[in-house]
């Protein structure tokens, strides 16, 4: 049983603030760096706030190891960025999983995406032992159950403090079994998801036909659906992704619209600023159409090492400046 | 059955380079249903180390044998006389049956000529694939027959993730999903009210994340 606080928020995070509020919502990403390199943190803060209402920190993104998520997150959270951690369940067992997320509500952290991630084959240490102890439907659960029963997964109370995040999952619309993945995304619900973001959208009509299938089944009013978009620097991003990654549809009009980009144009730097541009549009467009679907809460922007281009995408979409809402503190809801 | 590959011919020999004398024992069950270390390969095996020894200047003298199965003290109990004779002991069976000779022979030097690989099945004339993965705890009557935890690479009992496309695993297009196999054949059935419970975590108590498994049972148990 989810316990809302007298204001009516399960968690008090600005994320929850602002998806309650139902202002359209911006999230981005910042990948935290191969080092343990404090000022890639600050850098590319500084690039993301006042950009958008929280900050995804990625977690051994594509299976290749940076600073982890928690760690980059409390220093985002001293930039002055509101984080949303990010927790795979390829490297971390059960217990592993729970102590860090008691460690990062005591650091500060409120908001928490819960992924399967990608397998260890595809990044630098493809030798590892695969964990996988649990999925990202039981991740989910165990989260929410941290927060709404007080209770850890192997039943056990916990007795104070018990960590409050706001959960978040992903769900791929574009993902096979086509059919299925509007039930998996409710299942994902039933689990104790409160919001959700999305694979990169390229294909609109496919995510549009994915969003009502979702409204048939009732799901949109259960949960805040962020449609993630990545901005691509230039045909071979695009490309990358259509041929490359598992899951993705780049349909061939936006790899053509990138090569249209850079034609003609030899000199290499004012060919790449080309190609940057029609990358920018090309996902301030797409922002402004999944913004017409019905469902949708926010869109996610996941600029892939180019946090820089954030600020340049969210203000052509017409998204700035940021709202603050003010909600009345209330007392954090205590354990029964 | 179990699936195992032999070693390569210069790995071998690496393991047995210490030795003037040496037995290849081949198995009669499951390593030769998959061509890797019954009778035939015990002795083509056999011939290819004496003859690649020669040429490396290092003659050994190389015999094999084949038993039954390498995995039960009864089949291999015969074999004392042979092993006592040789230096080194080059197994052709699974990984049971080369700690089933080395704990019967413990003063002989056992070594493994195969990768015991998976438990699967010869999928085809030629291929084999991974079917089990002996967690202890069988959910294939919830899942239409099909393993999550051997066949999808994340092992999720919630699948499938995000990176399943056209029906292959985001690990490589050779793996089918496990997840698409297990949604084609609830939904071929009418079953897939299956796929909407929600599964809680495994409990790997019952697989070798326990520790090593054991079953004792009283009431076969002699005397």
């Amino acid at each position: 049983m989810t316990e809302l606080a007298s204001n009516g928020l399960k968690v008090g995070s600005n994320l929850e603030k602002v998806l309650r509020a139902k202002t359209f919502a911006v999230t981005a990403e910042l990948g935290p760096p191969k080092s343990a390199d404090v000022n890639v943190i600050q850098k590319k803060a500084k690039f993301l706030k006042g950009n958008c209402d929280a900050v995804n920190i990625t977690d051994n993104q594509t299976a290749v190891v940076r600073m982890s998520s928690i760690g980059a997150g409390f220093l985002a959270l001293q930039e002055g960025l509101e984080p949303v951690i990010q927790m795979t369940c390829r490297d971390r067992n059960r217990l592993a999983m729970q102590a860090d997320l008691l460690g990062a509500y005591a650091l500060g952290l409120r908001n928490l995406l819960c992924l399967s991630g990608d397998h260890q084959s595809m990044g630098n240490h493809p030798t590892a032992k695969n964990v996988y102890d649990i999925d990202s439907m039981q991740l989910i659960q165990m989260v929410a159950g941290m927060r709404d029963k007080c209770t850890f997964q192997c039943g056990e109370v916990i007795k104070d403090a018990a960590p409050k995040f706001l959960v978040g999952a992903a769900e791929n619309p574009f993902g096979d079994p086509f059919e299925f993945r509007p039930y998996r995304l409710g299942k994902k619900i039933k689990a104790g998801a409160d919001f959700i973001q999305t694979q990169g959208i390229f294909n609109v009509p496919k995510f549009r036909e994915f969003m009502q299938r979702c409204g048939d089944l009732g799901l949109l009013d259960k949960v805040y659906v962020l449609a993630g978009v990545i901005p691509v620097k230039g045909p071979a991003g695009a490309k990358y992704m259509r041929n490359s990654v598992p899951g993705m549809d780049v349909p061939n009009e936006i790899v053509e619209r990138l090569e249209a980009a850079g034609k003609g144009i030899e000199d290499k730097k004012a060919k790449a600023e080309a190609n940057k541009k029609v990358g920018i549009d090309i996902t301030v467009e797409i922002i402004q159409q999944v913004r017409e679907i019905p469902g949708v809460a926010g869109v996610h922007i996941m600029a892939v090492e180019w946090e820089e281009a954030v600020k340049t995408i969210v203000e052509k979409a017409g998204l700035l400046p940021r709202p603050v809402i003010k909600v009345e503190e209330a007392p954090v809801a205590q354990a029964a | 059955m179990i699936v195992a590959e032999q070693k390569s011919l210069e790995e071998i020999k690496g393991l047995i380079a210490s030795a003037n004398k040496v037995l290849v024992v081949g198995c009669g069950t499951c390593v030769t249903v998959c061509f890797a270390g019954g009778e035939k390969e015990a002795q083509i095996l056999s011939s290819s180390l004496r003859m690649a020894t020669k040429l490396d200047g290092n003659a050994k003298q190389v015999t094999d044998v084949t038993v039954q199965r390498q995995c039960e003290w009864e089949y291999i109990d015969p074999l004392k006389n042979s092993i006592e004779d040789v230096d080194i002991v080059l197994s052709l069976g699974c990984g049971v049956g080369v700690q089933t000779l080395a704990e019967r022979f413990p003063k002989s030097i056992v070594m493994p000529g195969l990768n015991t690989k998976f438990l699967g099945l010869p999928v085809e004339q030629g291929i084999w694939a991974e079917r089990c993965a002996a967690c202890g705890d069988c959910i294939l009557g919830l899942t239409g027959g099909v393993c999550p935890i051997a066949r999808c690479s994340k092992s999720l009992l919630n699948g499938p993730c995000g990176g399943s496309s056209k029906g292959k695993c985001e690990v490589n297009d050779q793996i089918d999903c496990a997840w698409q196999l297990i949604y084609d054949r609830l939904a071929a059935q009418g079953r897939l009210d299956l796929l909407m419970e929600i599964r809680p975590p495994k409990n790997w108590q019952t697989s070798r994340d326990g520790g090593p498994r054991k079953i004792v049972r009283e009431d076969l148990k002699l005397g």
